[in-house]
């Protein structure tokens, strides 16, 4: 078999790209790829895993431009007969190499509002949430989220406007608007709404085109929008 | 922008109705140089495609009873195609 | 600007894009069925002088245009980095000034 010339991320924000050459094989994923170069050709190459079979999201890199889980990117889909090229997450300070910094997207989840606020304890009875309702099925549609970055690293607003929001943070943001439990409803609106929230997506679409769950955040964003306007208009924002 | 700074020029070259048909005329006949022309037929394919990308973005935005958003590159591709449509057969009205 | 009021004009943007939509494509229709065999102030003025319906019509296209362009000015402006009072001022003295001459091209056209 022929070897398959790869094109690796080295350095921080400021690096290059180095050349290796790794023997193909014929089932082999991006991450096998990054794993033999680590093993058996420069150990000083730094790169993130855990699951390796497609569920934690750990393992998200740019591929040839795009960004996806390596774990889940076949060569043979991507290479053909060309080099492949391995970069980091974009949007995202660099840690090192294929490394980067996820602090400021899980912030950014923390200022869009996106964590519970109930107001029953213990002793009060469940919760009644209606499976089939609307709310519950916006709430389905999104919630597999499992915090990967790709849809943040695809997004063109998030690298123009910094201080986006972006999809993931947003979207679950949408997810706790339509939980019927949630009482923080018009902080959380307040939170997701103007110049860095949802008003400055442009439709454009790449996040929902890359998540590897299948997850729309411009759906989730457009609710969003929708749920703002009837508040404002309500008098409640 | 381009269409905001078109807007002001057209509205004036209407008002000169006010002065006349004569005058209107004029400026119609002065416009029918092929340069104002197909500046015409630029303004016209950046509104349609202006209009269609706008449309689609309507349509994201509120048609909440069907999923759409699986369909966006279908969209995308009709709200192109409906530009270039509307674009030609201005410009071969045209001539 | 205040959240509010951001919310306010991304919602006039959207309602006045939805009265544009239907305007332009009555606009776009009837200007290509002007244009064949060319223009003449006579056939365009033939069409509106007098027209309760044109006139009502194009007072509408006007006054949709004349929220939906400034906004969309302004946001232009915002997203690339200018976010002061002065951006607010254009915006309104732009849509004042689309108002005032397109009301004037409406009155040319229909009186």
């Amino acid at each position: 078999m022929n070897a398959l010339k790869v094109k690796i991320w080295r350095g921080t924000e400021s690096g290059k790209f180095q050349d290796y050459e790794v023997p193909r094989q014929e089932s082999q994923t991006v991450l096998d790829v990054v794993t033999y170069v680590q093993r058996r050709l420069d150990p000083s190459l730094a790169y993130r895993f855990a699951c390796r079979v497609g569920v934690c999201g750990s393992c998200a890199m740019t591929v040839n431009g795009v960004s996806r889980w390596t774990c889940r990117t076949h060569v043979s889909k991507v290479a053909g007969d060309s080099a492949l090229e391995i970069a980091p997450l974009r949007n995202l300070p660099v840690v090192r190499d294929l490394v980067t910094d996820m602090a400021e997207f899980f912030d950014k989840w923390a200022k869009a509002r996106g964590r519970f606020t109930g107001n029953k304890t213990r002793k009060d009875d469940f919760a009644r949430v209606e499976p089939a309702s609307k709310q519950r099925r916006a709430v389905d549609a999104a919630i597999e989220c499992i915090g990967c970055g790709v849809c943040y690293s695809s997004c063109e607003v998030v690298t123009w406007k910094p201080d986006y929001l972006g999809p993931a943070a947003l979207s679950r943001a949408w997810t706790l608007v339509n939980d019927v439990r949630d009482v923080a409803q018009k902080e959380r609106l307040a939170a997701v709404a103007g110049d860095a929230g949802c008003h400055a997506c442009h439709t454009q679409m790449n996040c929902t085109e890359r998540c590897p769950k299948h997850i729309s955040p411009t759906a989730g964003i457009a609710g969003l929008k929708r749920a703002v306007l009837a508040a404002t208009l309500k008098g409640e924002l | 922008m381009a269409l905001t700074l078109f807007l002001p020029l057209h509205f004036w070259a209407l008002g000169n109705a006010l002065h006349g048909e004569a005058k209107l005329e004029n400026f119609l006949r002065w416009s029918d140089q092929p340069l104002v022309k197909f500046g015409e037929t630029v303004l016209v394919l950046l509104l349609a495609a202006h209009m269609a990308g706008g449309v689609r973005l309507l349509m994201l935005e509120f048609m909440t009873w069907r999923n759409i958003s699986d369909q966006h590159k279908t969209l995308l591709a009709a709200a192109a195609g409906v530009s270039v449509a509307v674009g030609l057969a201005f410009l071969l009205n045209l001539v | 600007m205040n959240t509010r009021s951001q919310v306010l004009l991304w919602g006039a943007q959207r309602a006045s894009a939805m009265v544009l939509a239907l305007c332009v494509i009555v606009h776009f229709i009837t200007i290509i069925y002007a244009v064949r065999n060319g223009l003449s102030a006579v056939e365009i003025l033939g069409r509106t002088r007098g027209s309760i319906a044109w006139g009502g019509f194009y007072f509408l296209f006007v006054a949709a245009v004349a929220v939906h362009a400034p906004i969309g000015i302004r946001n232009i402006c915002v997203e690339m980095g200018w976010r002061s009072r002065g951006v607010d001022v254009l915006m309104f003295v732009l849509a004042l000034t689309l108002a005032m001459w397109g009301l004037r091209a409406v009155w040319a056209v229909v009186l």
